[in-house]
């Protein structure tokens, strides 16, 4: 792995979530979609954010890049507090940090060429040179093993969604950012394209020595590529730690129903018996104290009136429960 | 090492969908009248035609002949020449009051459908409000006021046009506002005029231009009843619709004075309705699912 | 096989004009699945599995031509006539799709939609009728139902409306329910639950069921039999068990390695089959697995591989260079 030390100058984290409360109203109701988080991301590292639907990380995600407002909370980005800035200076910022979305279609102006979508973030960031562009953009379309000449004349809608997710990629890569947030990016992909994207984002993230927060729902995607994993259940976070010590050993309730509920290729695993734990609440009125209380076989009136805070159960790994499994 | 694919040529991509299949025969035809009719219209100055507004009382009426090829109105005036200087008053009202509604509405449509709030809320409140005047009562008003002229009348047929385009353009905006491609625009740092511009307006133009066509078919209609009604063009600049209100005094001797500017509206405004509908109908860059 | 299948899949193929050209979706499949059994299809995006269960059930598009018979019952469903086969649909044979919020009608009742069925095919007057929904939507764990009979689609969850499908194609007791994609749209936890209910309603009533699905790890668990398909063709089909352990078609072992595995540490590179997943309007010449596929020699280029099962009857595959022969052991 080439890691760029100069980009690497302290041990401080590059990024740093503050308590950080996001709502939003739909119809009349408040949707209480992030409710207090807090995390580290350490310069070259992949923190994973896992969660099923309704939990707030795609929310999350959009929100430490302020395209969504926040309730409160701080983020902080190489130090720098990004809730704060605004206009020109917050744009001059996303060139730093970069988004990968979920549907790779959509993420393509259906009316552009790729040529052009790709020299879009250089346009911006005042790139005036057209030929600089162009060679910016046909390394990039290379590094993600697509043939410039081949691709860069053609419209979003010739492509597959295994290649228009390497095009999203090398859109995300050609002003070599720092932080990369990948939000669900396999998720609407074939099982054999997605190995192949998340083996092209490893080495991406190797080449261009990134920071990556990766959001999925799919626990072994996300331990393929992850570094730590934090575990989110409506709005709040469950349990952080080291990917292969919180798979191993987790400590949350949750996290084990998660990884138990994962069909296992393997005909002599017996699935488990799932146990019968209901749907999850609705983000709107979510129950008091532990969130996960009503699903949870070892829920007491402790779990219904204290909302457990984030503690250290091993090293290097947290867990938020008034009875944790380990 | 992470396996790669380099694109080998054959078996790059998807050639783009075929999409002539539905440009049938009917849409050429009418491609090919609009046309003519443009074409006739643009050079009617130079084309060997009598004058409209010569009047020959001695050959009121008078049936198709070599002189008149059409024969001539109620006031011996060559119907040809004033079928054919009709349609530059149609087709210029026609044209251009549209063209008003599609700028000023289709603007206002993609800033509200952008912004939302309190910004979309006026602009929606205060179309709702220019909706509900009665249009035919509202340019009455205004002729009467302000008096009879073409520029009057392509301005209050554009105006009333505005609320219509604002309403497709806020629509195909709000569906497209919140698609990925514009959220990565602005997690790219792109400026509000910059979206606008350059990710929204590409998309949202096409289903605008087909609501255009089909806005000049029914504009030219609408100038029709009302120079039909005697409140459009002033005489002597005749238009169609005014040429089939002064046939309706003619319709038991000469009936051709009223069908003639009839037939030639009718088929103007149905080339117009085609070209758009099968524009609508392309606009649409979802392929055919399986 | 125990006993005759109830349901024999022979020679389907399945062709779709497009403005690009002939599409052959599926190309010549046979199958069967025994009364009672489980047998599932796994396939990516474009390898015919949709269709053919479409095929199946005789609710293809208009332009489809459909080649071969579907044999249920002992009934050629493609010969049958349009009454008669209204007549087989829910009683014998139902249908669970992948996305609930389109499958449901949005604007009837819960209740309405379970009424319905249950009226027209079991003829039952409207009393019973609620009275068996009731107990419908009570086997498949929705809690309170009585009240669900009154609520609409949309006040449901994605899990809740997927049992409601799933009751709804139970009500009239089929022989054979084709689970089309029955979890992809929810979440995991959910999937487990769902899986859950399907094969336990399918034990108790003695149901056959074709469940199908991209993820081989559904199938591992909840099949008897498994069918591997790609390009429109069953590439692989064999009991479970079997297929698991001595996998014979290169793709079904690259599918399986492609999975990242929770037992694996992070940032092991997985080991990815290149390219895609071929355009059904160009056909390939000879194997269409072979452009990917690392075994491929001389004749997967020309010549298409027709499934057979040389050694083990149950167990069948298309490929010239099946992997224990590959890998040098003979088998």
């Amino acid at each position: 792995m080439m890691l760029d030390s100069s980009r690497f100058p302290t041990s401080d984290p590059l990024l740093k979530v503050e308590n950080l409360v996001v709502e939003y109203a739909v119809g009349g109701k408040t949707i209480h979609a992030v409710s207090g988080v807090s995390l580290e991301i350490a310069r070259g590292e992949t923190l994973g954010l896992v969660g099923e639907s309704g939990c707030g990380k795609s929310t999350l995600g959009r929100a430490v890049l302020q395209l969504r407002s926040a309730v409160s909370g701080k983020v902080r980005f190489d130090g720098e507090e990004l809730t704060a800035m605004h206009g020109e200076r917050l744009r001059r910022m996303r060139r730093r940090v970069q988004l990968i979305f979920q549907d790779p279609i959509a993420s393509l102006n259906p009316r552009r060429k790729i040529g052009d979508i790709i020299a879009e973030p250089l346009v911006i960031a005042g790139y005036k040179d057209a030929k600089k562009r162009h060679e910016l953009v046909c390394e990039v379309l290379s590094a993600v093993g697509l043939d410039p000449t081949l691709v860069m004349g053609r419209l979003p809608h010739e492509f597959s969604g295994g290649q228009c997710q390497r095009i999203c990629i090398a859109r995300a890569l050609v002003l070599n950012p720092e932080f990369i947030i990948c939000d669900e990016p396999v998720s609407s992909l074939d099982v054999s394209i997605r190995a192949q994207i998340l083996n092209l984002l490893e080495e991406m993230k190797a080449r261009f020595a990134l920071t990556l927060l990766f959001i999925a729902h799919d626990l072994a995607v996300v331990k393929a590529v992850s570094d730590r994993v934090a575990v989110m259940y409506l709005g709040r976070l469950c349990e952080v730690g080291p990917s292969e010590q919180l798979f191993a050993r987790p400590a949350h309730p949750y996290t084990a129903l998660l990884i138990e509920a994962i069909p296992v290729p393997d005909p002599d695993v017996r699935p488990a018996e799932s146990v019968p734990a209901g749907e999850p609440p609705s983000p709107i009125a979510p129950p008091s104290g532990c969130r996960f209380r009503t699903r949870c076989p070892r829920a007491d009136q402790q779990c219904a009136s204290e909302v457990p805070e984030l503690r250290q159960v091993a090293p290097g790994q947290y867990v938020a429960c008034h009875h944790p499994l380990t | 090492m992470a396996t790669l694919e380099l694109i080998v040529s054959e078996e790059v991509v998807a050639g783009p969908l075929v999409r002539s299949r539905r440009l049938g025969l009917l849409f050429w035809m009418a491609i090919g009248w609009m046309l003519f009719v443009f074409a006739v219209a643009i050079l009617a100055p130079v084309l060997p035609l009598p004058s409209p507004t010569d009047m020959d009382m001695l050959e009121r009426r008078a049936p198709v002949s070599a002189l008149h090829w059409l024969g001539t109105d109620g006031l011996g005036r060559d119907e040809l020449a004033r079928l054919i200087y009709g349609a530059r008053i149609s087709l210029t009202v026609g044209l251009f009051a549209p063209v008003i509604g599609l700028a000023i509405g289709g603007a206002l449509g993609i800033l509200a459908g952008y912004f939302r709030g309190r910004f979309e809320t006026l602009v929606v409140g205060s179309m709702d409000v220019l909706l509900a005047f009665p249009p035919l009562i509202l340019a009455l008003a205004v002729t009467a006021y302000l008096g009879q002229s073409i520029l009057n009348l392509t301005c209050i047929l554009g105006v009333l046009g505005i609320p219509a385009f604002m309403r497709v353009a806020r629509a195909a905006t709000l569906t497209l506002a919140r698609r990925e491609f514009v959220i990565a625009a602005q997690a790219l740092g792109a400026t509000h005029a910059r979206i606008l511009v350059r990710e929204l307006l590409p998309n949202v133009m096409l289903p605008l231009l087909a609501f255009f066509l089909l806005g000049v078919a029914v504009t030219i209609v609408v100038e029709g009843a009302l120079s039909f009604l005697g409140l459009g063009v002033p005489p002597p600049i005749s238009s169609w619709g005014s040429m089939i209100g002064e046939g309706r005094e003619s319709l038991e001797i000469a009936p051709q004075l009223a069908f003639i500017p009839a037939m030639a509206l009718f088929l103007t405004v149905l080339s117009f309705n085609l070209v758009g509908d099968t524009l609508k109908a392309l606009t649409d860059p979802r392929q055919s699912a399986l | 096989m125990s006993g005759p299948a109830l349901l024999s899949v022979e020679g389907v193929a399945v062709d779709l004009p497009t403005a690009r050209g002939n599409l052959r979706a599926v190309d010549g499949v046979d199958l069967t699945v025994g009364a009672g059994r489980t047998l599932g299809i796994v396939g990516e995006s474009g390898c015919g599995k949709t269709m053919l269960s479409r095929a199946i059930l005789q609710l293809l598009p208009k332009k489809a031509k459909l080649i071969g018979r579907v044999l249920f019952d002992g009934q050629d469903l493609v010969r049958c006539s349009p009454e008669a086969l209204r007549k087989l649909r829910a009683r014998s044979l139902a249908v669970v799709f992948q996305d609930p919020m389109t499958s449901l009608n949005p604007v009837l009742t819960i209740g309405t939609q379970l009424i319905e069925t249950l009226r027209e095919h079991l003829e039952l007057d409207a009393l019973q009728a609620k009275k068996r929904s009731v107990e419908l939507l009570a086997a498949v764990g929705i809690p309170a139902p009585e009240q669900r009979l009154t609520q609409y689609p949309h006040q449901l969850s994605g899990g809740m409306r997927q049992r409601v499908a799933i009751a709804i194609a139970l009500s009239c007791e089929p022989k054979l329910l084709i689970a089309d994609e029955p979890t992809t749209a929810l979440d995991v936890t959910i999937q487990a639950q769902i899986l859950d209910l399907l094969a336990r309603e399918q034990r108790r009533r003695h149901m056959a069921m074709i469940l199908i699905t991209h993820d081989l790890g559904v199938v591992a668990g909840r099949t008897d039999e498994v069918a591997v398909m790609y390009a429109g063709r069953v590439v692989e089909r064999a009991p479970t068990h079997a297929l698991f352990k001595n996998m014979r078609m290169p793709y079904t072992e690259a599918l399986l390695s492609a999975i990242p595995k929770l037992d694996a540490a992070p940032h092991t590179p997985l080991p990815a089959i290149s390219g895609r997943p071929p355009d059904p309007t160009r056909p390939i010449k000879g194997c269409s697995f072979s452009p990917r596929c690392r075994y491929a020699a001389g004749p997967c280029h020309r010549d298409k591989p027709q499934l057979t099962g040389a050694e083990t009857p149950d167990h069948q595959y298309a490929c010239f260079h099946p992997i224990l022969i590959a890998a040098g052991v003979t088998a």
